[in-house]
């Protein structure tokens, strides 16, 4: 998974065509570290398809408040640089984010 | 490695992993399964640790770390894994998981619980845009921002001080009338001596508002029915918690009208040799201390649970011979007698196995038989009982013995 920063974040996700998936992380937080692992495994069965990358708050918070990402774990899919899904919270689990990836690609 | 355990635990917080402690330090094959990544249930998601008894200075993931530590010290397994269903055939219990079966002779349930939702109006749509259940995952977005925490239990009050950390302005929304809180004498002092914490009493939260993310909350004055548009970043949810139960849908298992699991003081649930041990039990305290004593309870009854199954089993339900199972207690003195008459018989050269039960300290099969009153004697051949009697004179039982195998043999 391509790990984001302030530096690549438009270039990778915004001005990049097709679906990009990014998983806003934080190394307090259980349940992204409990998911990540998840996301990797969907990144390898839907890796041709979708650009799998993830994006660590820290130091990126202003980042992630601009793409409206304000809560812990957020998965957010892009298509053609625009905001399609926002899936957040406790529920979030490998179906519901498949599902989503399936709408989009 | 082998899938079949003495004992499962399911959940892997203070409970789990006491009741691991005590299984594995008993020898106990054990296995605790644990769905999240790391072990520690709800408090390892809290900072300060100020009450575990013995341990003045510690932080509450550390004190879960060493809890871990010590299972692990005498052999106990952990796992990762969400329980979804278990299937009780007797002695043998299969707990599943998502994708792997497991069998046991016993299953401690101490899965505990989590935040309650409110389901107002925009909680659902403001999910990691404002709205959080989590203060230490969320609390870094908040640096010089203003938040909301609603609730004001142990949880609600610590996780605001927690906040006021990071955030400029932290509001507590209490629905009790004002100076009034569920929390602990102790954080309300520190509450309410932050500089940075405000209230708004008699209060609830009627809907959450905003545009991509949260601008303001509707809270709404309970005793006067008035409305505030209260500017805020975020809102905070610390409503209480609900028990993790719904994988106990198909079973047996009976819960109390709230879905936390009835169980007894000795942490026995309705089914023999399942038990229910810390927040997930019906009870009044959940504390640390108290989910541990719990998990220690259930342990050790459930240690007693399978030397007497696997005895019964062993001597009784899968004898090639007869069985005369005498139910007797060292402090009825009638019993001791019966028994020593019965001895007198040697019904053993005749081809009788003699299996004697303590009715005190072997409830289980005691019960199972339904033995009122002692003594009674049980003839079971081939695991049934073909003759059962209370209170016999020795002719009684040598007429269901003796003369009953000449017939036989005739």
């Amino acid at each position: 998974m391509l790990e984001l920063n302030k530096d690549n974040f438009d270039e990778e996700v915004l001005e990049s065509d097709g679906v990009v998936l990014v998983d806003f992380w934080g190394e307090n937080c259980d349940l992204c570290l409990d998911l990540m692992p998840d996301v990797e495994d969907l990144a390898e069965e839907y890796g041709d398809d979708v650009k799998f990358c993830k994006l660590n708050i820290k130091g990126n918070r202003r980042l992630a408040m601009g793409q409206q990402v304000l809560g812990l774990p957020s998965i957010v899919l892009y298509k053609d640089g625009e905001k399609k899904e926002h899936l957040s919270g406790e529920d979030v689990d490998r179906d519901a984010i498949e599902e989503a990836i399936k709408e989009l690609i | 490695m082998s899938e079949n355990y003495d004992m499962i635990i399911v959940g892997g917080g203070p409970a789990g992993m006491s009741a691991a402690i005590y299984g594995s330090r008993s020898k106990l094959k054990t296995l605790v399964l644990e769905s999240k990544r790391k072990t520690g249930g709800q408090v390892a998601t809290y900072e300060e640790m100020e009450n575990y008894p013995g341990v003045p200075e510690t932080s509450a993931p550390e004190l879960m770390e060493n809890f871990r530590t010590h299972a692990e010290k005498f052999d106990a397994e952990f796992a990762k894994g969400e329980v979804i269903d278990i299937v009780n055939n007797g002695f043998e219990k299969i707990v599943k998981t998502k994708d792997k079966e497991y069998t046991a002779k016993s299953v401690i349930l101490a899965t505990g619980a989590e935040p309650r939702k409110l389901g107002i109006k925009g909680e659902e749509e403001f999910k990691g845009k404002g709205v959080s259940y989590c203060a230490t995952c969320d609390a870094e977005f908040y640096e010089g921002l203003e938040v909301v925490v609603i609730g004001n239990g142990n949880s609600a009050v610590e996780e605001a001080i927690y906040l006021t950390k990071f955030a400029d302005k932290v509001t507590i929304v209490v629905i009790h009338e004002e100076g009034v809180m569920d929390a602990e004498k102790l954080f309300q002092e520190r509450a309410f001596a932050n500089d940075k914490i405000e209230f708004f009493w008699n209060s609830t939260v009627e809907e959450i508002k905003g545009e991509g993310l949260v601008d303001s909350v509707v809270v709404k004055n309970i005793k006067t029915g008035e409305k505030t548009d209260f500017e805020c970043d975020g809102v905070f949810f610390f409503v209480g918690r609900v028990p993790s139960t719904d994988f106990l849908e198909n079973t047996e298992i009976e819960l109390n009208d709230n879905n936390y699991i009835k169980a007894n003081d000795n942490m026995e649930t309705n089914i023999p040799g399942i038990y229910a041990a810390g927040d997930v039990r019906e009870k009044v305290v959940r504390q640390v201390i108290t989910a541990a004593g719990d998990g220690a309870t259930a342990a050790v009854m459930a240690q007693s649970y399978l030397e007497a199954e696997e005895y019964w089993q062993e001597n009784v339900v899968e004898s090639a011979k007869p069985v005369i199972v005498s139910f007797w207690s060292p402090t009825d003195n009638e019993s001791i007698e019966t028994i020593g008459k019965l001895e007198e018989l040697g019904l053993e050269d005749r081809g009788y196995k003699m299996v004697k039960i303590d009715t005190y300290k072997n409830k289980l099969i005691t019960d199972r038989y339904n033995v009122e009153e002692i003594p009674t004697i049980l003839k079971i051949e081939d695991g049934e009982v073909k003759e059962r009697l209370v209170n016999p004179m020795i002719e009684d039982v040598k007429e269901v013995t003796i003369e009953n195998l000449e017939e036989v043999k005739n």
